[in-house]
């Protein structure tokens, strides 16, 4: 019965991936093999129902690659596509530099006092994520509260709206929540008894750390460092409003493409292209868990 | 004994809170000694032993480990191990890579770890499993890797914590015996905490009986069991039957010391009774036997024939020799 119970929430996950996942990014697909027209939707081939199989082999004749190929020969794609990736990649080192202490932190705490250091690491969902952004503009533009703040203490004024540090700033901030608790939950779980063990058998608290608590956490590191780098990748809010003009980010490659020249199959390859490339170190997660689990 | 000894707790006490979970305890450890705490859960018997340790800080008095007093020096600077209740076996190492982290952590040469890892694991006999995960080992196989890593570095004193207590009976006797041989091997003092009497009486050279926080009772296990100061060590350490004496106090007889018999023996001390249960363990009888006054005593015969000697209900002499009585004021 128990072994039914799981097959079924199996099977409801594949419909919620296949719903909510699969069907979207088949469009996507079909859709940067589409080419732009003048008009509104400003592609085609569109298929026409009406028509019956006829139209679905016209359709499928009419499509091609050549958004790819000029995803593939444009440099401007290709730059921040690699660009995307330098960001995530250091905001991810960041997250795990700033977001380990706080977890292990959490987790060490009295255990009275957890719950309320995890819904304060939750609390900031309680805004729009776009507000909160907004507010660090306010924050950080030259006659913000930051230099107001080191003006009164008669420290040098800094420039950072705009700048690559606004954006790390912003990466940081939003996406620490995502790396904090997958983190706490696998240092939480750890038998504080190993730490007395390492002791016993004449390891510092720092030796103790790297060889235990650590590597028994790498598994926490990892989800953490998928939570924050997937979406950072193709973030677009981020770097929009912190970043400056000279940015170069996918995520912002796809709404200008989208928005701005309206050329919708470049702007679905190069969404295809990140997600395509971001499912690779999903799957090859899942592979080690599952070899973890089947042990 | 006639050296200083190794381990010397002076008038050491720890409070936790509102309770004295160790109340001002001096004792003596001879090195090579293989000693042992019992009590029950709570009586401290757990905190002494992490004092020794270092992860507990005495609120008052010394512990001194070879004449030098331990105060201030963390658990990791400490030249004794423990093997932990619960094993604490780190789960993402090998078992060859849990007995050597103890090493490592001295800096030893590779070639020199691998030779103690090797010596460490044939000693438990476990040279086969040593590339296994602890989850892919038996509890029993978990027990032994724990002895391996805590004996690797050659402590001066082995702390053993309840180290039987998740075996299951067969596997608990035949460890018992491992362990008492390996100590015997290796000379080092082994320092345990039990709550099971027969594990302490099986394993101590000498023993301590240990309630709310302090000890009431130290010496050899035989000398325990036949002259325990109180009823409750009396009780503690096996079935007792209880003979109040008309001026105050008790005499205490151990079951088997009593003589069951249909005739009346030629003793002061005998009484009519009842057989009322009998239960036949092999090679020894339990019964319990209601006496004409009233009282309940329980009596073990060896089984010299085959099946038990009396059945329940008959009539019998239940006595004892005065040499089997010991006389306890409380």
């Amino acid at each position: 019965m128990k072994r039914g119970g799981v097959e079924r929430s199996a099977w409801l996950a594949y419909a919620w991936l296949a719903v909510f996942f699969l069907a979207p990014f088949a469009l996507v697909l079909k859709l940067s093999l589409s080419h732009t027209t003048l008009g509104i939707p400003p592609y085609a081939p569109r298929l026409d129902l009406s028509q019956g199989l006829a139209s679905v082999v016209a359709l499928v004749r009419d499509l091609n690659f050549d958004a790819y190929g000029r995803f593939v020969s444009d440099r401007l794609y290709v730059d921040a596509y690699l660009s995307s990736l330098g960001y995530a990649g250091v905001a991810t080192a960041l997250l795990i530099a700033i977001g380990y202490p706080m977890a292990l932190a959490m987790a060490r705490a009295p255990r009275g006092a957890q719950p309320f250091l995890v819904a304060a690491v939750i609390a900031p969902f309680w805004t729009s994520f776009l507000l909160r952004i907004y507010a660090w503009t306010a924050i950080l533009k030259p006659e913000g509260w930051l230099n107001l703040a080191l003006r009164s203490l008669g420290l040098p004024e800094v420039q950072l709206l705009n700048t690559d540090a606004a954006i790390y700033l912003g990466l940081v901030y939003a996406y620490l929540p995502f790396m904090v608790l997958p983190l706490y939950a696998v240092l939480e779980r750890q038998d504080q008894g190993l730490l007395e063990a390492a002791a016993d058998l004449g390891a510092t608290p720092w030796r103790a750390f790297w060889t235990v608590t650590f590597p028994m956490s790498l598994p926490g590191v990892a989800a953490g460092a998928l939570l924050c780098l997937i979406p950072m990748t193709g973030e677009f809010i981020v770097p929009d409003l912190l970043g400056g003009s000279q940015t170069l980010m996918i995520g912002k490659v796809i709404w200008s493409e989208f928005f701005q020249n309206r050329d919708w199959p470049a702007a679905a390859a190069a969404a295809a292209a990140l997600t395509a490339t971001l499912v690779l170190p999903i799957l090859l997660h899942q592979r080690l868990q599952a070899r973890t689990l089947s042990r | 004994m006639s050296t200083s000894p190794l381990i010397r707790f002076e008038g050491v006490s720890k409070r936790f809170g509102d309770t004295a979970a160790v109340d001002d305890v001096t004792l003596d450890i001879a090195a090579g000694e293989f000693f042992v705490l019992l009590g029950p859960s709570g009586c401290g018997k757990t905190t002494l032993m992490r004092l020794l340790a270092g992860f507990e800080a005495p609120d008052a008095g010394r512990v001194l480990l070879a004449g030098r007093e331990l105060a201030g020096l963390r658990p990791h600077r400490r030249p004794v191990n423990m093997m932990f209740q619960s094993y604490a076996l780190f789960p993402h190492l090998t078992v060859a890579a849990n007995v050597a982290y103890g090493l490592l952590q001295e800096r030893l040469g590779r070639a020199e770890i691998d030779a103690r890892v090797g010596e460490m694991l044939a000693l438990v006999q476990l040279e086969p499993l040593s590339a296994r995960k602890p989850d892919q080992l038996s509890g029993g196989q978990r027990q032994r890797v724990a002895l391996a890593r805590a004996l690797a570095k050659r402590p001066k004193v082995l702390l053993l914590d309840e180290p039987l207590g998740a075996l299951d009976r067969r596997l608990r006797e035949e460890t018992r015996g491992q362990l008492k041989a390996i100590q015997a091997r290796l000379g080092t003092t082994f320092l345990m905490v039990t709550h099971d009497q027969d594990e302490a009486m099986g394993l101590a050279d000498r023993m301590a009986v240990m309630r709310q926080g302090r000890i009431v009772q130290l010496g050899p296990p035989a000398e325990l069991y036949a002259n325990p100061v109180d009823r409750d060590v009396a009780g503690f350490l096996g079935e007792v039957n209880l003979f109040p004496v008309p001026g105050g106090g008790w005499r205490a007889v151990r079951p088997e010391r009593m003589i069951l018999s249909r005739d009346r023996p030629a003793l002061a001390d005998a009484w009519t009774g009842e057989v009322q249960a009998v239960a036949y363990l092999g090679d020894r009888t339990h019964y319990t036997v209601r006496l004409a006054d009233g009282a309940v005593v329980r009596i073990l015969q060896a089984n010299t024939s085959s099946g038990p000697a009396f059945a329940r209900a008959d009539a019998v002499w239940a006595a004892f020799a005065p040499d089997a009585a010991t006389v306890l004021d409380r």
